[in-house]
Parts: structure tokens; C-alpha cells; sequence
């Protein structure tokens, strides 16, 4: 699986990068974790408040640092 | 009741208990003489660091708890019931409650226009949104005084809703890169539905995020404003920025343009400014040219809008600026 963190490198980008990369550990799958820090890319996704959270292409958050449990819940949603 | 008000006033608001007590730590405690000017400018650097710290801090926790009801989603939405200058006007007023820095003005003008809001209302957002928020009125009153503070709101408020509205006036959406109509809509948000407690919690980490972005700036503007308060003659600034100079607006505006600076950073220079014999609309003119426009925002809306939109834009905003420094100063006589 895809995920990209969409935020220009602030403190809670990295806070959900890590509860991303822990929820995919403890849901056993494997994911690759991409940073998109331009905002006009971020933009691009229709995100206007950071951090976002982006699975396979889709914006499932925005706006708020999920825990690694939030997470988990929509990766094997997906 | 006028007692207690300006009691509360002076003590909470200008908080005179710190400055006699950095007057006494400084003359008591380091036997400094208090009418030497490396004393006074050490005040002005201790008092004015610690009551903008904590002011910002107050503030910035109270607005951001109002602001979690608003997040930007919901005020798109609430922007695209209404139409015409009501829609203006609430832009103006949504974006009093953001501290957004110029960073997040990008996001939120392709967030906005990809969803079909009209760039007037968009502009309104946009001119309000640095400008003029709560946490700056305070400070206003602070450091002068409620008439001040309360027309600079207005005179912000009446830009913001007079750029945006002659900016939409003048049909400008071919100026706007092609890629923002087309970007998707995402609507993944609360809704500002939130618990009490994650509303702290994102009070909580607001203020820890703007302090943390803007405490140079403040040491710096705190800094500079010391050195004017103290060093630099008055005759210097009278001849420059002085209120019988025609010009003096119009170089505060030009000056402060491209630089890029937080509003509470700029606070303590307009204040050492106006200490010096500067006209109260000048030193407003400074304080809204620095925060309303700068070079990095402007490097940045031009990535999302063409080269024509931005100038009218940058020459909206400065001649708007320029308007209001020659009416502050002209009605000075009322406002202090």
C-alpha cells in the first residue's frame, strides 16, 4: 500500500507519520510512506488544513494528527 | 466602574505590575540608573518580551478554541451559502478568527476556488486573514489604547471587504492558474464537531505552534524597537517618518511591503515608533504593509495565479494601506 503524509514537515506531520508507520507494522501490511511537503501538491489533493493523510490515492484525513489505532482502522478497511 | 476598567486595563491588559517590577529587579537588584539609556533599553527588551509571551500565549489559546468550531471546511461552506458583499463581509469576519500565517494562504485559495467560492470572497478571506485577528487587537490595546485598536479592526475589516469586492469586480478568473478549478474537492473534516477536550488539546498545540514559529520574530521586532526607543535621535525620525512629512506613509507602506514578519513582531517597533513622534497612522501603515503582504506570500500566489491578478492584488492592498495611514493620521487628534 501507498500512504503519502501531506504537510509542509511540521511537528504533527511527523507525529502522524510515525502512528502510520506503527499502524501498518501492527496490521501486519506492508506500506510505503511518502512525504509530500509542496503545498500546491498538497493543495492538489483538495487538503486546506494539515496534516492529511492520503491511502492508494484517496484523502481519508485531514486537518488532525490520528492515532496509530485510527490508522490501523482504515488501512484494513481499505 | 471607569476605575476599575482602567485598573483591569493598565494591570491585566498593559501590565504595569511588570514593568515597575522589572524596574525594580533592574535598579535594585543590578543597581542600574533607571534614566540611562542601556537601562531603558533593557526595559523596554525585558517588559516588552515577557507581556507579548504572555499575551500571545492568552490569546492564542482562546482564539484557537473559538477557531476549532471554524475549521476551514465548514467555512468554505458557511462562505458558499451566501452571496454578494454579505458573503464579503463574512469573509472579512472568518478571517479575523484565523491566525493563519501567509504559509497556509496557498491551501486555502485553491481550497476555495476549486469548490466555486468567487475570488471576491476568496480575496476578502484572504486580505482579512493576516491583517486583522483577535490576538493583534488586544495587543493593539495593550500597547496604545481600545480606540486605536478597535478602528484599526475596522479600517482592516473595510479593506478586506473593498479589495476582494473590486477584485471580483474586475473579472480577473482567467487570471488564476488553469490546475485550481481543477483541483478535487475534499470534504474530509468534523465539521468543527469536535469533544471539549480535543478542542483544548488543539488550543493547546496552536499555541506551542505559533510560539515556536513566531518567538524570533518577536526578539527581534522587541529588539529593534528597544534600539529606536533609546538610540536613535528624535530628530532622525521627525525628518523621516515625522507627522508633517507628506511622504511618511507612503515610505512606512513601501518599506514595509516586501518584509516578512509576524503582526507581533511588528507591534513593539510600531509602539517605539509612535514613542519617537511618529504619526499613530504611519506606524499603522508600517504594522499592516509588513503583515498583510510580503515576498515569500507573494512568491507563493504566484505559483496559483498569474502575474496581472497578484499586481492588482499587492496594488489594492498598498493603496488601501496608504488610505488608511493618512486617515489615522489626520484624525489623531480623536484617537489618543
Amino acid at each position: 500500500m501507498h500512504i503519502k503524509i501531506l504537510g509542509s514537515g511540521c511537528q504533527k506531520c511527523l507525529a502522524l507519520a510515525d502512528n502510520a508507520r506503527a499502524a501498518a507494522k501492527a496490521a501486519g501490511i506492508d506500506v510505503e510512506i511518502e512525504k509530500v511537503t509542496d503545498v500546491v501538491a498538497i493543495a492538489g489533493y483538495g487538503v486546506m488544513s494539515t496534516p492529511g493523510l492520503v491511502i492508494d490515492e484517496k484523502v481519508v484525513s485531514s486537518g488532525r494528527v490520528l492515532t496509530a489505532a485510527e490508522v490501523e482502522a482504515l488501512l484494513t478497511r481499505v | 466602574m471607569g476605575e476599575l476598567f482602567t485598573w483591569l486595563n493598565d494591570q491585566l491588559l498593559r501590565m504595569q505590575w511588570l514593568s515597575d517590577f522589572v524596574t525594580w529587579v533592574l535598579a535594585d537588584g543590578f543597581g542600574l540608573d533607571m534614566t540611562s539609556r542601556v537601562a531603558g533599553s533593557v526595559h523596554f527588551f525585558i517588559y516588552d518580551v515577557i507581556k507579548i509571551f504572555i499575551l500571545l500565549s492568552v490569546l492564542i489559546f482562546s482564539i484557537s478554541y473559538v477557531q476549532s468550531y471554524f475549521p476551514p471546511e465548514r467555512t468554505r461552506r458557511i462562505l458558499g451559502q451566501r452571496q454578494g458583499l454579505g458573503a464579503n463581509t463574512l469573509a472579512a469576519l472568518l478571517g479575523t478568527l484565523t491566525p493563519f500565517c501567509s504559509c497556509s494562504s496557498i491551501p486555502l485559495f485553491i481550497g476555495f476556488t476549486s469548490a466555486g467560492l468567487p475570488l471576491s470572497v476568496t480575496f476578502s478571506f484572504l486580505i482579512s486573514s493576516p491583517l486583522v485577528d483577535l490576538a493583534s487587537v488586544i495587543l493593539l490595546a495593550s500597547i496604545f489604547n481600545w480606540t486605536i485598536a478597535l478602528s484599526y479592526v475596522v479600517v482592516g475589516l473595510i479593506l478586506a471587504v473593498f479589495g476582494g469586492t473590486l477584485i471580483g469586480y474586475l473579472r480577473l478568473e482567467k487570471q488564476v492558474e488553469g490546475f485550481v478549478f481543477q483541483s478535487p474537492v475534499s470534504d474530509h473534516d468534523n465539521d468543527g464537531q469536535i469533544s471539549r477536550r480535543e478542542r483544548l488539546a488543539y488550543a493547546r498545540d496552536q499555541v506551542s505552534d505559533i510560539v515556536h514559529r513566531v518567538w524570533l520574530y518577536v526578539l527581534v521586532g522587541v529588539g529593534i524597537g528597544a534600539a529606536i526607543h533609546n538610540w536613535i535621535p528624535e530628530s532622525f525620525i521627525a525628518a523621516t517618518l515625522g507627522q508633517d512629512r507628506w511622504w511618511s506613509v507612503f515610505v512606512a507602506t513601501i518599506a514595509g511591503v516586501p518584509m516578512y514578519a509576524d503582526i507581533f513582531g511588528t507591534l513593539p517597533i510600531a509602539e517605539a515608533l509612535v514613542q519617537k513622534g511618529v504619526g499613530v497612522g504611519t506606524a499603522l501603515a508600517f504594522m499592516m504593509s509588513v503583515t498583510a503582504l510580503s515576498l515569500p506570500s507573494m512568491i507563493m500566489l504566484k505559483r496559483v495565479v498569474k502575474l496581472p491578478l497578484l499586481a492588482i492584488f499587492i496594488g489594492i492592498v498598498t493603496v488601501g494601506i496608504i488610505v488608511i495611514g493618512y486617515l489615522f493620521n489626520s484624525a489623531t487628534h480623536l484617537l489618543i
